[in-house]
């Protein structure tokens, strides 16, 4: 028997669509595969046809929620191909917009992963959260999204110093509801029943697998470009690299939870930076590109992303290469996933935080008789969600009552 | 007014069709559904299934890949459907147009009723645009 379930790319969550294939043996998953190209548009090519200032404005549209880390790694690279040294006042700047970028992606996570789970609540709260950030990317910036602020050789615009206990305001009001949900996810029974044991990637499978970002640092595997390559102004101010041990689904989360409360730290000591080069330079005169090569690195949400460029003294790059970190990421779920039910497949999946927009099909074949079937996305949430409502049933929590509606 | 139209104008299901974007519109059109702008208020419900669309809200342009698709699922919507193209990209191919990856805009493979441009255009143009194109139907 062939069941296929037609479902569009409609849960356009993340980023890349991408297709997944599992292979089954009864519930249990004994393979996954994946196949990609959905979203290919070229960039790396179009890029050449650019200009070294028109390719910020492109790079930023990889990916609409790491728009400053992709610009930030170009810059980077291109500055190291040319030798350029930054203002302090630009570095700030830099890090402030890559801090922001960094909540707002975790929340969204957040999110997505609550929505995966059942969790409407949190779904709907932490997106709640997740405005006042973009409210302030459009007051700094004049955009929610795609801020055009980084230009190589610094900053494109100036943070106005007017603006900044508006800033801090903003970014203070964001602790209280933020430790809120942090200690709602960490002691709800519920999410630790769902999520602990889930999709383990063990720390020597996290090192064979070369993985970056949260899903390394939740198995125990301290990498952070930020701090292990300081660039902005990163190595200016004082902050942690977040790390736990067990690199199950629940500690992808706490990872991100956390970093969060570092990244406020950060931007806090950034706006203090701020203020002390009030009206000094923010970007440096670029005149040419020499002929050469250069690397660039920043630490996205998700990871580390790459970025290199070969100039041959024109205007334009020679060539343009992109690494992002999903791509790095993804081929992990061969040690994540093989093992797990497929009600766990949904967030395991999610738990890389993986830009994969319309993952419009899952393919399942049943190992044994090699039946093919066709779940969707829709599908594999529902999934998870019941197994979330039947641990809930266990534990006596009913719906309505989980600590998402009792606090507050 | 035909019976059928007057029956969608009173609360549209909205599918989202995402087709080589950057993800910001879709991000966007997903900010519509949550708290700040709610348009669950006005029977605006995001579906799963194209089957059960009034209003297709379309991203990105169009990949090669993904072009057969989108005219499939166009071809599976119940009619009368329409389609609004959100985003620089959907309405004109955007920054990527050019590109030898790139099949679209979407007017080139199926019909588009509305186009909301921007980059991404903010919720309130997306609400503003959906909104004007419900006005029109007679
Ligand atoms: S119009 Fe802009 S924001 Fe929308 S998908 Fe295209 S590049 Fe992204």
């Amino acid at each position: 028997m062939k069941t296929v379930i037609p479902i569009g790319p409609y849960h356009p969550l993340q980023e890349e669509p991408e297709l997944f294939y599992l292979t089954l043996d009864g519930e249990t998953v004994v393979d996954v595969d994946v196949r990609l190209g959905y979203n290919h548009r070229g960039i790396e090519k179009i890029a050449e046809s650019k200009t070294w200032d028109q390719i910020t404005f492109l790079i930023e549209r990889i990916c609409g929620i790491c728009s400053t880390s992709h610009p930030i790694a170009y810059c980077n690279a291109v500055e190291d191909c040319a030798g350029i040294e930054i203002p302090e006042r630009a570095k700030y700047i830099r890090s402030i917009i890559g801090e922001l970028e960094r909540i707002h992606s975790h929340l969204l996570w957040l999110g997505l992963a609550g929505h995966f789970l059942g969790y409407n609540t949190l779904f709907m709260w932490a997106w709640k959260w997740r405005e006042p950030v973009l409210d302030l990317f459009e007051q700094t910036t004049g955009n929610r999204n795609h801020y055009a602020m980084i230009k190589i050789g610094g900053a494109r615009r100036d943070i106005k110093n007017e603006d900044i206990p508006a800033i801090r305001k903003c970014v203070d009001s964001l602790v209280a509801p933020l430790e809120m949900i942090t200690k709602a996810a960490i002691d709800d029974p519920v999410l630790h029943a769902r999520l602990k044991g889930v999709g383990v990637l063990k720390k020597e499978d996290a090192i064979k697998y070369c993985v970056v970002g949260p899903t390394a640092r939740a198995s125990g595997v301290a990498i952070d470009v930020r701090k292990d390559e300081p660039h902005a102004a990163y190595d200016m101010v004082e902050w942690n690299v977040i790390t736990q041990e067990s690199g199950d689904v629940f500690a992808k989360a706490v990872v991100r939870l956390l970093e969060m409360f570092e990244s406020i730290k950060i931007i806090q000591q950034c706006l203090d930076g701020l203020e002390k080069t009030k009206g000094a330079e923010f970007c440096v005169e670029v005149e040419n590109i020499p002929p050469g090569d250069g690397i660039g690195r920043y630490e996205a949400p998700r990871g580390e992303t790459y970025h290199y460029v070969r100039s041959d003294g024109t205007n334009c790059p020679v060539r343009h290469k992109i690494r992002a970190p999903t791509y790095v990421n993804l081929p992990s779920f061969k040690a994540s996933c093989i093992g797990q039910t497929i009600s766990d497949v949904a967030i395991t999946l999610a738990s890389i935080d993986p830009c994969y927009c319309c993952t419009e099909r899952t393919a399942i074949i049943d190992s044994k008789n090699g039946k093919k079937e066709h779940l969707g996305e829709k599908e594999l949430i529902r999934l998870s969600q019941e197994k979330t409502q039947k641990i809930r049933k266990k534990l006596g929590n009913q719906e309505g009552q989980s600590p998402f509606f009792l606090e507050k | 007014m035909k019976l059928k139209t007057w029956g969608l104008k009173k609360s549209i299901w909205v599918f989202h069709v995402s087709s080589g974007a950057c993800n910001n519109c879709d991000i966007e059109v997903l900010d519509c559904l949550t708290p700040k702008f709610d348009i669950e208020r006005f029977g605006m419900v995001l579906v799963g299934s194209v089957r059960h669309a009034d209003v297709l809200l379309c991203c990105g342009a169009i990949t090669r890949q993904s072009a057969p698709r989108i005219k499939r699922l166009y071809e599976q919507a119940a009619k009368p459907c329409f389609v609004v193209a959100i985003g620089g990209c959907a309405c004109s191919g955007g920054i990527f147009k050019g590109s030898y990856s790139i099949a679209g805009p979407y007017d080139k493979i199926i019909p588009v009723h509305a186009y909301i441009p921007g980059c991404p255009p903010k919720p309130e143009a997306i609400i503003a645009g959906v909104v004007k194109l419900l006005s029109t139907l007679k």
